[in-house]
């Protein structure tokens, strides 16, 4: 062991998150889904595997999901950053996306279902931005990257397909 | 047991969304990830380089790290030995058996300095060669992989074994117009839970006490094996569940991690957390058992079966957890799927030095059923018969008593059967002749599990204590417990519609042992038929104390009363009291009761004999899948286009949560069937990430059509039976007989990735292999 650790290299970054400005001190090397969980003690963003392979850890950044896990918190300097905290602030404490998984019965373990409601938010922003509609098959494609072990997707995405059809409708 | 439904069921048979979906899905319910205690260390464990070496292991450097507080070893502690069969160190001593083996744990300050401190100490190895094929691993001349073994069976390395028959095989055989004999072999494939394991543990030096955030999935059977690992008192250990991110069977066991994490709180006298990494939990969480069946069976010239001689070999892995009592499940499939007058069964659980399997939902039906289910596709072309007359002529019929002794009182496979025949006809009828490259299929598979439970621990039961409180809620306390499935919901349910008040007006406490009372945990597709039959015991005494208040504050002679919109009413109607008003008076009159209830309820199964044999379960679930395929003849891809699935559930308590259960235990099925396996070289995981370890995604989909069939089991609450394993059970079996059928060629393995298809297809398929003698001692 060296007797002297050198000073760890500590760098400054700052973003929104959840419409608010916030800027802290890291390590360069430092990622998201631990400043989130870990620093903001945001434990609604989880870990399922912490090598971008499963979206549990999907957040938005700029209003697109990305794999927290391996995103920089360095990178979020001057973005937008939205995590699953941040959607439903109205009475119940619900986003349409939310409410949805639960009207369709998405949800059973759970670990995967902030990620999913978080995937499935970018995909709205997404449709209302660009004013393409998302079919069943986009939908399916756009969340190849999340994985659920529990629901076997279906009713995760129906309904996806119910609030983009409610929206464009 | 039935409760008299006198009314119209108003929230039994409804979609109602899980009750705690709303947190899950905000990111509020908290899992053992997101647990911090003030003071909390970061434990972290050191495991084999090698599958099989004699080592020794110097922790002083790693201690000297700033932020070290606690390092163990087998030196440090002192542990009774864990698993089923009392043959696992919990940390290793001078010798490591497989790949996943612990031989030291740190506890620190950040969970990078315990992951720096493991990269400290200082191991030496003496590498051996190890014995990674359980058939070496039966060579005469080949030693004990594990020391602790028993050796009852008359090699060091046999485990366990099962042996069952009923019938005369030989008078079976001789009659027998064809016979089929094939060699199957079953992967390892991984539960995959998307929350990783974890724990944490909180010793109180000052009480003596431990407490445990456990993800168990039987937190009694857990505690008294701490219990016995740590030499404590089972109830100075106190088991919380926070929310489970997916148990499938693989929380059936007490791994080395949590006594570890105990044993370094106990150390420290702080509390300690283990989260595995991804990759950990690939190499060191239970696998479904790998297996090779080795099937022959017969057919008269009718069609009707009429033997099965069926020898498994299990690869054990270095150590026995529960796994390796799925013989139990495997052996109900051959005896008592479809009529059989005869079978002899023999299962042999062996030693190697590759990681050892637990359980996984379907407990070794999914390996049986595939075995079983393919043979029949083979007798019905020896017999040029129908593959969907076949399975219909000798479906399990109601009232049924197998060879086994199960007794189906209720019994929905032909129907099961009927329905996934006629809901496919059409895109059966439509696939044409077999050219081009992409050619399509249609396979059938049923299945038959325990439906009701599994009287294989000294009680099966479930208790329940319910309470009212003075405002009309309710609270029910129930000793079983919720890993995503649902049953909370269900048992919420079940008391909104006995008590006539809302869903929302119901708690359910089942996360503490201090305070639930006992069951025997979340397996054997237990939950809602058990614990539910718990709950409606316990309200009807609940009621029946109830009664003489309610009756004289209506100022009515004694009698039934309905239960409807927060009143309690007289039969006819024409009078009704608050429910919160009879519970005031009840707590605050003369002579002060409380609104409590307790009950225990143990199914009416019995346990089998030396023999197995018995009526095991309190009832029997049964189900039916057609799978529809594609199957690219350049590249080899499956592509699963239909899925009809029928399933005898004995009644929908709730039809959301059902399909739920359905789709996933399906797509479970599918990725058992096509794509997952944990692939091992000499001991070492070699796919532990997600990248390589190919799980199914919401592409991969096909259309899912389910029908519940409902066989009201007079047992069940509400006729209900137990739905969380059967979907997955037939689905590998139906998609294989599915790719079968569409190039007219054999398989006998599993997973069918496209090699496999291409090999098959150009005829370097399975070849019969006759019994290999001597496979079990
Ligand atoms: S935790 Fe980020 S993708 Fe799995
Ligand atoms: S609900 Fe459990 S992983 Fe998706």
């Amino acid at each position: 062991m060296t007797e002297h650790k050198k000073e760890e290299e500590r760098i400054e970054v700052r973003f929104t998150l959840n419409g608010q400005d916030v800027d802290c001190t890291i390590a360069p090397m430092q990622m998201l889904l631990h400043l989130l969980r870990d620093h903001f003690l945001l434990k609604g963003t989880k870990p399922g595997c912490e090598e971008g392979e499963c979206g549990a850890c999907t957040i938005l950044v700029n209003d697109m999901p990305v794999n927290a896990c391996l995103y920089l918190a360095a990178n979020a300097e001057g973005k937008r950053v939205w995590t699953i905290e941040g959607l439903g602030n109205g009475q119940d404490g619900l986003d349409e996306v939310q409410k949805q998984l639960v009207a369709h019965g998405a949800v059973q373990c759970g670990f995967c279902s902030p990620g999913m409601a978080m995937a499935i938010k970018g995909m709205q922003l997404f449709q209302q931005r660009t004013q393409q509609v998302l079919d069943r098959a986009a939908i399916q494609k756009w969340l190849e990257g999340n994985l659920c072990r529990c629901t076997g997707y279906v009713h995760i995405v129906d309904a996806a397909e119910r609030l983009l059809q409610q929206n464009h409708g | 047991m039935n409760m008299e439904q006198k009314h119209k069921l108003k929230v039994i048979g409804q979609p109602v969304p899980k009750i705690d979906a709303g947190l899950r899905v905000s990111g509020k319910a908290i899992y053992g990830h997101d647990i911090s205690l003030p003071g909390m260390l970061h434990g972290a464990i050191l495991r084999a380089a090698y599958p099989s070496a004699r080592f020794s292991i110097d922790v002083t450097e790693a201690a000297k790290l700033p932020g070290v507080v606690g390092i163990i070893t087998a030196n440090d502690v002192d542990m009774n030995h864990i698993g089923y069969k009392r043959d696992h160190p919990v940390l290793k001593k001078e010798r490591v058996n497989s790949i996943r083996d612990e031989i030291a744990a740190v506890a620190a300050e950040t969970k990078d300095i315990a992951l720096q401190a493991l990269r400290l100490i200082k191991v030496e190895y003496e590498p051996e060669e190890g014995v990674y094929d359980p058939h070496e691993a039966l060579a005469a001349e080949c030693g004990a992989i594990n020391a602790q073994a028993q050796g009852k069976f008359g090699h060091p390395n046999i485990a366990e074994v099962f042996r069952y028959a009923h019938g005369d095989l030989a008078a079976e055989k001789a009659r027998s117009a064809v016979v089929v004999e094939r060699r199957y072999v079953l992967p390892r494939v991984s539960h995959a839970c998307m929350a990783t394991s974890n724990i944490t543990a909180h010793y109180e030096k000052q009480t003596g006490k431990l407490l445990l955030y456990s993800s168990t999935q039987v937190p009694f059977l857990y505690q008294r094996d701490m219990a016995h690992a740590l030499k404590m008192s089972a109830s100075d250990i106190r088991v919380i569940q926070p929310v489970i991110g997916g148990g499938f069977g693989s929380k059936l066991d007490m791994y080395p991690f949590e006594p570890i994490c105990a044993a370094l709180s106990m150390k420290t006298g702080r509390p300690v957390q283990i989260l595995f990494s991804r990759e950990e939990e690939f190499v060191a969480s239970p696998t479904r058992q790998p297996m090779e069946i080795w099937l022959s069976m017969g057919a008269d010239s009718d069609g009707r079966f009429t033997y099965r001689e069926v020898k498994v070999l299990k690869d054990n892995g270095a150590y026995t957890s529960w796994g390796a009592t799925t013989p139990f499940v495997i052996m109900q499939a051959f005896s008592s799927l479809y009529q059989v007058r005869a079978c002899a069964f023999e299962a042999t659980a062996v030693y190697t030095n590759n990681v050892y399997a637990g359980s996984f939902r379907g407990y070794g039906n999914p390996q049986a059923t595939f075995a079983l289910e393919r043979s029949i596709d083979l007798l019905a072309d020896a017999l040029h018969m129908d593959k969907a007359d076949i399975r219909k002529l000798n479906a399990n019929q109601p009232g049924d008593v197998t060879g086994q002794g199960l007794h189906y009182a209720t019994c929905g496979h032909a129907d099961c059967l009927d329905n996934v025949l006629k809901a496919s006809a059409e895109a059966k009828a439509a696939i044409g002749p077999a050219q081009g490259r992409y050619r399509r299929g249609i396979g059938y598979a049923s299945m038959l599990h325990v439906g009701g439970g599994a009287k294989i621990y000294r009680s099966d039961g479930c208790g329940t204590t319910i309470k009212l409180d003075p405002y009309g809620y309710c609270t029910v306390i129930s000793g079983s417990n919720e890993i995503g499935q649902g049953s909370e919901t269900v048992l919420a349910m079940m008391a909104a519609e006995e008590l006539g008040i809302p869903i929302n007006k119901v708690k359910v406490i089942n996360t503490d042992t201090d305070v639930k009372p006992w069951d025997v945990g979340v397996h054997a597709s237990r939950t809602s038929f058990v614990a539910g039959n718990s709950l409606l015991g316990a309200i009807g005494l609940l009621k029946e104390k109830l009664k003489a208040k309610a009756c004289e504050l209506m100022g009515v002679d004694i009698q039934d009363l309905n239960y409807d919109e927060g009143q309690i009413r007289t039969a006819n109607g024409a009078q009704g009291v608050a429910l919160d008003k009879v519970v005031r008076e009840l707590h605050f009159t003369p002579p002060h009761e409380l609104a409590v209830a307790n009950y225990f309820y143990e199914p009416g199964s019995s346990f089998q004999d030396k023999g197995f044999k018995g009526n095991v379960s309190g009832t029997y679930a049964f189900a039916a899948q057609a799978i529809e395929v594609e199957v690219d003849t350049y590249t080899g891809n499956v592509a699963v286009k239909n899925a009809w699935v029928a399933q005898d559930v004995g009644k929908v308590l709730n039809p959301l949560l059902l399909a739920g259960q359905i789709q996933g235990g399906f797509m479970q099925g599918m990725g058992y069937a096509v794509s997952e396996e944990l692939q091992m070289e000499k001991g070492r995981v070699i796919n532990a990430n997600f990248h390589n370890y190919k799980m199914l995604t919401a592409v991969d989909v096909p259309n899912i059509y389910f029908e519940a069939v409902e066989t009201h089991d007079p047992q069940g609450p509400y006729g209900a039976k137990g739905v969380g394993e059967a979907p997955l059970i037939p689905t590998a079996a139906a998609i294989a007989n599915a790719v079968c059928d569409a190039l007219g060629i054999e398989l006998c393995e599993l997973p069918i990735h496209p090699e496999r298809v291409l090999r098959a297809l150009h005829g370097k398929a399975n070849t019969i292999e006759p019994f290999k003698e001597g496979i079990a001692g």
